[in-house]
């Protein structure tokens, strides 16, 4: 009996080799990240009808959160103040594609040493939130700060950025663009490199000079390189916790929280015992980054059927 | 088997040697974390763990420094998974979630042992929750208004008792182009220090605690009257500019250089002006003055405390560490002067003759009439503290927003409660 | 090419080019120059308000001696090795077999894996924050090199993938396709085959990867606690604490703690812009 059936799996298994090998190769990432990813956003949703500090047990309170969140919203508290800093955080970030582009511009030379110099200006990126998050927290110091240093020399400030709730959140983006407009620089770069010589040639025989040359010749044949800096700039507006947390701990008074930090202080700060909340928080976070994903999603379908 | 059988004999011994109670040999691995970061306290606590470890030697000892900041944050990962036998933390409601959650050690039989029943009582309280101990304490300290007495003198200032003394006083000095006080609030809690005063000797201790319970709304007049004392100050330029961006210790140097004649601080603030050069001619301490003649002085006094974690491993020889924490002698040596500068917590003890612990103590034996207060972060439950000191953060760079300020606690107030 | 290359352009202009790169680099890196220099200035500096003059003794060598020598800091890094090394590795295992199951194999739900995969990557940290610290904690790996490395293996698998994914598809197919008519054994194909033409995409990613593990900041707060796990962007919070207001060592930490990620840009550049780049040109 046996000595009939093994050949016979073998071949079974020959034959089906093609249809199973996918999930043998996919199992151990899929199921990682199923385990961690997948499940805990659904946890997440769970856990927003729930109010718990953490320690005791669970209770079930329905959507008594999403209320209380809606009654913040209503008062203009921290929930509001988190929600409008995230959507300024949304637009100013994106300043960093402009910026890179016109960074990249500039590097884009064939000089002496530029290989170096590209470098040197794409370094930000590399350092981690952390460390930018402490130079520009120095940089901004009310009293030995290299930007009241430099105000100083044109009779202005000094200025307390990071103290004043006016500030406090472009103080904070503005930190931010710096290693993003470098990532984005670094993608304009090798985009520039791509742009196709003869298109270029074809232009400036058409007259086309300067600015009329990048709208209508450079930035089209540049469009993978915005699509992609989109993206990530979209993402790092949405996930900005790292500086916040290190810059102003969402102060003074509140004025600097977004969501993706408000979220960890009302849930595991020195303060915050209401897990429920804090997932309810990320829940509307999520929300909101999902418009986006499905935006992405789309255009990557879309690109998938033009294979 | 070997190990089942060197457990029963260290029981046996336990048991035999119960009348000389050092004698028990006490084996296995101690787990302590502390979140004594600061360089002083780290050392007195090593070099007092190390004590311990001699009369110890079976013991394996294991101790984690953690941030203080951070430390806030993770003791409810470590009290929940991989749990130390000993841990340091806060009295009073500080400590209420833990108990709360049963993840606190019931070591009310430690506070029935003569030892502790009878020098310790003063502090009994501030340890009890539903009648029962939940830990230790191992240190208190003082708060008041640490000044610059050179500046005073320079000024013909003399320590004030009166609110009217006070401003005048203040008055003064911002003349001189300096601010009265300085303070870091970027991580709240100073400014919670300066409310406590204010509120404690405008509406008094029960007012303090009635508030810290939530018995009162925040939109109340008495409230507002604490309020108003304070405006007088900000307004009159009082406090040192740009508070909210430095931590406590970004706060010294101002007073340092005189930029700034004095800081209502706790006791702990002196070892850190000591080092950056001020002496003590030129630092002095007074107590907080009276405002309304009709309640009595009442002082914040924070309690430090260790504990037992429920989920501790080495409970018998964590029980040993806490009695030797706050026998007499230990009390003595780790809260003197040159180590922790603070107040023993045993009646045994004796308080450093450093001047600011001897004014410090005599000050809360004998001129606290009205109470001892923890602290507002301690009193209060974790979320109103949060929500309140953020006020009082934008209260002091914004004084006319005292209304929506208050109207935002008393909503705050009536979710945190309700539930 | 495009700006117009500037030896096109007149002497003048050439002149002008020349001399505005390294200044508007200063400018750049301004911020970043203001910490070298502090972290090379003795105590006293800051005390008497001399931020920006020259230091007035060079002590570089004595802060830079107290961050390693005073501190947790070489523990810290140490941490940080032990845990994004690791996890390139795990990433690079799992992610080019998914990426080799998405890239080379054709079924129903291929594309709705990989989509589950790319939206996974773009979640908001903060959603799994809560639920992933309980698992953790129930696994017993809170407050450990391992419990973080696991998550961090996990969430990047979904970058990964989608990265392996799209540089295996722009291999020629024709050589699976020969080998499969050899009768080579699908993991035979992948091992022999697809693999080493995988060489310059595995250097890329593992170059991201370890800069982006390494940079991490908000795991490593909600993971781990002690110097015997956090990594250094966590440490260095502590760090700060222990020397609060002493800004020469705080600068000089801050210096140490950026540094690996930048070395290893600066020594894998090509692989690092390689990575970076994929797909920002059709």
């Amino acid at each position: 009996m046996s000595a009939v059936d093994v050949p016979e799996q073998e071949s079974w298994f020959h034959r089906n080799q093609q249809r199973i090998a996918p999930w043998l190769f996919l199992a151990p990432g899929l199921l990682f990240f199923m385990v961690y990813v997948i499940v805990p956003v659904f946890q997440s949703f769970n856990l927003s009808l729930y109010e718990w500090d953490g320690l005791g047990a669970a209770e079930y309170v329905g959507l008594r959160n999403y209320e209380d969140l809606y009654w913040e919203f209503y008062d203009r508290d921290a929930f509001y103040i988190s929600l409008k800093n995230n959507l300024i955080w949304l637009l100013l970030y994106l300043a960093a594609i402009p910026a890179g582009l016109f960074i990249a511009l500039f590097l884009n030379q064939t000089v002496w040493g530029i290989r170096l110099y590209k470098s040197l200006f794409f370094f930000p990126f590399v350092i981690s939130q952390v460390v930018v998050g402490l130079v520009f927290t120095w940089f901004y110091d009310p009293t030995f700060g290299l930007l009241n240093e430099f105000l100083g020399i044109f009779g202005l400030g000094p200025l307390n950025v990071l103290g004043d709730e006016r500030f406090v959140t472009y103080g904070i983006i503005f930190a931010g663009l710096w290693p993003q407009t470098a990532y984005c620089m670094i993608l304009y770069l090798t985009g520039l490199n791509a742009v196709d010589p003869e298109q270029i040639e074809a232009g400036r025989l058409d007259g086309a000079k300067g600015l009329r040359m990048l709208w209508h010749i450079i930035l089209p044949q540049l469009r993978p390189a915005t699509f992609i800096a989109f993206v990530v700039t979209i993402i790092g507006a949405l996930r900005s916790f790292d500086l916040i947390s290190i810059m102003t701990q969402g102060g003074p008074f509140g004025s600097s929280r977004v969501l993706a930090y408000y979220m960890f202080e009302v849930a595991l700060s020195e303060y915050g015992f209401r897990m429920g909340y804090g997932a309810a928080i990320a829940v509307i976070l999520f929300l909101i980054m999902l418009c986006f994903i499905a935006y992405f999603l789309r255009s990557m379908y879309r690109e998938e059927r033009g294979y | 088997m070997h190990s089942m059988f060197k457990r029963t004999a260290a029981a046996l011994a336990a048991s035999v040697a119960l009348a000389a109670p050092v004698a028990a040999e006490l084996t296995g691995e101690l787990r302590i974390f502390l979140d004594t970061s600061n360089p002083a306290p780290r050392a007195t606590m090593e070099a007092m763990i190390g004590r311990f470890a001699e009369q110890h030697p079976g013991l394996e000892i294991e101790t984690t420094v953690i941030d203080r900041e951070a430390y806030k944050t993770q003791i409810r990962n470590f009290l929940t998974a991989d749990t130390p036998d000993v841990a340091n933390w806060y009295a009073a409601n500080r400590m209420k979630p833990y108990v709360e959650a049963g993840l606190f050690e019931d070591v009310s039989d430690l506070w029935a042992e003569p030892a502790i029943a009878d020098n310790l009582a003063s502090t009994k309280g501030a340890m009890t929750i539903d009648g029962k101990q939940w830990g230790v304490p191992y240190t208190y300290y003082q708060w008041g208004v640490y000044y610059r007495k050179d500046i005073f003198d320079e000024l013909g200032l003399s320590e004030p008792t009166t609110w009217e003394e006070e401003l005048a006083n203040c008055q003064k000095i911002i003349d001189s182009g300096r601010a009265c006080y300085t303070i870091g609030t970027k991580f709240l809690w100073t400014a919670g220090g300066w409310f406590d005063y204010l509120n404690m000797r405008t509406n008094g201790f029960d007012f303090h605690q009635q508030l810290a319970n939530g018995e009162i709304s925040w939109e109340d007049d008495r409230v507002k009257q604490t309020f108003a004392n304070w405006k007088q100050l900000i307004d009159m330029g009082a406090f040192i500019d740009n508070h909210q961006t430095y931590s406590w210790q970004e706060a010294l140097p101002f007073m340092v250089k005189g930029d700034a004649a004095a800081y209502l601080m706790g006791n702990f603030a002196v070892a850190p002006l000591r080092d950056a050069g001020l002496t003590d001619d030129q630092l002095d301490f007074y107590q907080f003055v009276a405002i309304n003649p009709d309640v009595e002085l009442a002082e914040d006094a924070p309690t430090d405390t260790f504990h037992i974690p429920a989920n501790a491993s080495n409970k018998e020889a964590a029980r040993e560490f806490l009695r030797f924490v706050v026998s007499p002698d230990e009390q003595t040596q780790i809260n003197n002067g040159s180590n922790l500068g603070q107040l023993p917590v045993n009646a045994q003890s004796s308080v450093d003759d450093d001047k600011f612990l001897q004014q410090g103590f005599e000050m809360l034996s004998s001129n606290s009439p009205g109470g001892v207060a923890q602290f507002w972060d301690r009193d209060a439950p974790a979320e109103m503290a949060k929500a309140s000191m953020e006020g009082f953060q934008e209260f002091m760079v914004k004084p006319d927003n005292a209304d929506r300020i208050l109207a935002k606690l008393e909503r705050a107030r009536q979710r945190i409660y309700d539930n | 090419m495009f700006p117009k290359p500037i030896e096109k352009q007149p002497r003048a202009a050439q002149i002008s080019y020349q001399a505005m790169l390294p200044l508007a680099l200063l400018l750049w890196l301004g911020p970043l120059l203001a910490v070298a220099l502090f972290s090379v200035k003795p105590a006293a500096d800051f005390t008497s308000a001399n931020y920006w003059g020259l230091p007035s003794s060079f002590e570089g060598a004595h802060n830079y001696g107290q961050v390693f020598f005073n501190s947790d800091m070489p523990r810290y890094l140490l941490n940080s090795f032990l845990i994004t090394v690791p996890t390139v590795i795990g990433c690079v295992a799992l992610s080019s077999m998914t990426g080799f199951a998405l890239g080379i194999y054709k079924f129903r739900s291929n594309i709705w894996i990989f989509f589950m995969f790319v939206a996974g990557n773009f979640v908001p940290f903060q959603i799994l924050m809560v639920p992933v610290r309980d698992l953790t904690l129930e696994l017993g790996l809170y407050n450990t090199k391992t419990g973080l490395v696991l998550f961090h293996i996990a969430f990047q698998t979904g970058f990964c993938t989608l990265f392996m994914r799209n540089f295996i598809r722009a291999l020629p197919f024709e050589l699976i396709e020969a080998a499969r008519v050899e009768g080579i054994s699908e993991w035979r194909i992948f091992w022999y085959v697809v693999l080493p033409l995988m060489k310059p995409a595995i250097a890329a990613l593992s170059v991201l990867i370890f800069t982006f593990i390494w940079n991490d900041y908000f795991w490593a707060v909600v993971l781990t606690q002690g110097a015997e796990s956090q990594p250094v962007t966590a440490g260095i919070t502590s760090f700060n604490a222990q020397f609060r207001a002493a800004y020469q060592l705080m600068s000089a930490g801050s210096i140490v703690a950026a540094l690996p990620p930048v070395a290893m840009f600066f020594l894998m550049q090509k692989h690092f812009i390689a990575g970076l780049t994929l797909g920002a040109v059709k």
